[in-house]
């Protein structure tokens, strides 16, 4: 399979199936008067093999991204390198990536198993091996035998299908997707979430994957990197960006997260000590802010507790004093509105259990959590 | 016409349930269309057929007309012009056309003002723009003036009044019937379409090969039918700029008509209604070309 057609891209320091990418610098301003950098200096090492995930609110850069490294669209600075060659000067048809379109993009004109030939056809691969790959494709897609219809026949999964089967029948060592889920329902979105990752590890290249929904990128991919403004706001695994973001925009962006204003009053090792509606709380910190300095501490609503309730182990150290002002159940779980001292919105979500007692209204409470899982921003 | 009135009646007669076993809403295309039905049935639907009737009942119930056709060569001549010139003018708007529905749709800030030059002539009287070829194809009009300047000719060549003459003009002013469907298909395109293409390796002209040349044939079948079915009828450029010996059927028909040769006329004329109305007949059973008329008339 190397040695088909126009494989521009695929030939540098080659290791594994998958291609490495290296985003440098990367900038893109379009040519309107005072127009915003729509991406603006990118920077970005995607490793051989791995699921990335661009995730971001709409005008967050991630689509443009995405588009220059397919070669739709050209950088006004920075560097492009797919397996360490650089391939901003490379048209998209030499660039041998695989690519997965928001609307699917199929051909209304052909059969699917022309559309999934097409690729196939413009690098020249002979009509009986074209017809071999093009029945394993579908094959690696569960639509077998579906060869002879016309997009417009098959459902809106089944489409998505076969693009994916288009974008990958030629062996691409890179496949990009842009939001290719976006028009699906809800089950069904989970359930090729579920394919998209099964075909990931079947194929064993790079993928590429943008999306502004972050239930979707936490549940697929190895890494995310977190778009905002054009810019990367935090590169991590799934994890990390959940237990640890670094602003205040990806606590926020990925999840619910509480913000608590403070002022810091002492460091111990990297645990800062803060001072938060006349409490002391401690959080996690990597840097080291001065004495006094004013900071937003952020912890999740399922990592805090009511204080007077059941602990396992030690109970946590953070402690406030809060009032409920919003109590709703919400079936696995209850959801309260809290507010502090000064007026503070906390939220909080605990497991709901038939031996947890409800809180009412209006009524006073501490409330507790732990230092591991409250983050300085 | 059909398809166009019954999309409407259909998402009304949906939208209400149905009451009364006389839907008044379903008669309201129909109505709002009364005046102009009215107007096309008196004043053209009973002339052609009043036409039609004399090419068979002149002086009495015959079909003579129609067999002194077989071999009347003046009228086999006439005819094979008319084809001809009909079918070359139809290729030359369609090889001048097509790329100039590419670039309208292409282009941004420039598509107004391509529009407008394609759409001035076109708000221009035919016999105005005729005049203006004989102005220019003339003896000492500016081609023959051009061509002796750049040395190319000697003295003046005879382009007007011959049948080039009559395909130039006649490409110049059939050229927005080409253009428009063409660019209309051309622009409801998908552009991601253009980009997976290219994504999946396909070089611009394997591209334009494969996907936007056969996802445009419908502006193209669009186009030719309706070139080809107006160049069948024309009558004043022809007749103005055209050879004196190279007479179409609409010439021949208004001599017919000059010389009060009434049954002769009606007789041609039928031959012309029946050519293109078979053009059209055929040209929907070809597949894909069915398809174009219904996305054309959307």
């Amino acid at each position: 399979m190397t040695g088909m057609g126009t494989n521009g891209a695929g030939s540098g320091p080659v290791s594994g199936r998958g291609a490495s990418v290296t985003l440098s610098n990367l900038e893109k301003t379009y040519d309107r008067a005072n127009a915003a950098k729509a991406v603006d200096g990118v920077s970005l090492d995607i490793r051989s093999g791995e699921f990335l995930t661009m995730l971001g609110p709409s005008g967050s850069g991630k689509t443009t991204t995405l588009m220059m490294i397919a070669g739709f669209e050209t950088p006004t600075a920075g560097d492009i390198a797919i397996d360490g060659k650089s391939v901003v000067a490379m048209p998209p048809y030499r660039r041998n990536i695989g690519m997965v379109f928001q609307n699917y993009a199929l051909f209304p004109h052909l059969t699917v198993e022309e559309n999934v030939g097409f690729p196939l056809k413009q690098r020249g691969v002979p009509k009986a091996e074209r017809a071999k790959l093009v029945a394993e494709a579908l094959e690696l897609v569960h639509l077998p035998g579906y060869g002879a219809r016309y997009p417009r026949q098959l459902s809106g999964g089944q489409q998505q299908r076969v693009a994916v089967a288009r974008a990958v029948v030629f062996r691409p060592r890179l496949l990009l997707m842009d939001e290719p889920l976006g028009a699906l329902d809800k089950q069904l979105r989970e359930n090729l979430q579920l394919e998209m990752r099964r075909l990931h590890a079947d194929l064993g290249i790079t993928f590429i994957y943008v999306t502004h929904d972050q239930e979707e990128a936490l549940t697929m991919s190895d890494r995310i990197a977190v778009m905002n403004d054009g810019k990367v706001a935090q590169v991590g695994s799934p994890e990390d960006l959940y237990d640890r973001p670094d602003n205040r925009f990806v606590a926020g962006f990925i999840g619910e997260s509480n913000f608590l204003p403070a002022v810091v009053r002492g460091m111990e090792d990297n645990i800062v000590i803060a001072e938060c509606e006349g409490a002391l709380i401690r959080a996690l910190c990597p840097g080291r802010p001065a004495s006094g300095e004013k900071v937003t501490l952020t912890t999740r609503p399922e990592r805090l507790r009511f204080a007077d309730g059941v602990w396992a182990g030690t109970p946590p150290q953070n402690r406030l004093s809060v009032t409920v002002t919003e109590a709703v159940f919400a079936g696995e779980r209850c959801r309260y509105m809290l507010q502090a001292g000064d007026g503070t919105s906390i939220v909080l979500k605990e497991p709901s259990s038939a031996t947890i007692r409800r809180r009412a209204v209006g009524e006073r409470a501490e409330i507790a959590w732990s230092v591991a899982d409250t983050i300085l921003v | 016409m059909s398809e166009v009135v019954q999309p409407a009646s259909l998402a009304l007669a949906v939208s209400r349930p149905k009451t009364s076993p006389f839907d008044w809403r379903r008669a309201v295309p129909l109505l709002l269309a009364a005046p102009l039905l009215i107007y096309m049935l008196v004043f053209y639907a009973l002339p052609v057929v009043a036409m039609l009737l004399r090419s068979v009942n002149d002086p009495t119930w015959t079909l003579s007309h129609y067999a002194t056709l077989l071999d009347d060569v003046v009228f086999q001549k006439t005819f094979w012009i008319t084809i001809n010139t009909s079918v070359t003018v139809t290729l030359g708007c369609l090889i001048l056309g097509y790329p100039v529905a590419m670039g309208l749709v292409r282009a941004k800030s420039m598509a107004p003002f391509i529009l407008v030059v394609i759409l001035l002539p076109f708000w221009t009287s035919v016999l105005v723009r005729s005049y203006a070829w004989m102005v220019l194809l003339g003896r000492h009009g500016l081609v023959n003036e051009a061509l002796l300047a750049l040395g190319m000719i000697d003295r003046p060549i005879r382009i007007l009044n011959t049948p080039l003459a009559t395909q130039i003009a006649m490409i110049h002013i059939l050229l927005p019937y080409m253009i428009l469907p063409i660019a209309n298909a051309l622009r409801q395109i998908d552009p991601s379409l253009i980009r997976a293409a290219s994504g999946l390796g396909s070089t611009p002209f394997m591209t334009f090969r494969q996907v936007i040349l056969p996802l445009s044939m419908s502006g193209v079948a669009a186009g030719t039918l309706l070139t080809f079915v107006l160049a069948l009828g024309f009558y004043i450029t022809p007749a103005m700029v055209g050879g004196p010996r190279d007479i179409t059927l609409s010439m021949l028909i208004a001599q017919q008509v000059d010389q009060l040769n009434w049954a002769y006329a009606a007789t041609l004329s039928a031959v012309l209604l029946a050519t293109a109305l078979a053009i059209l007949a055929v040209a929907r059973k070809l597949p894909g070309v069915g398809n174009a008329f219904r996305t054309s008339m959307r």
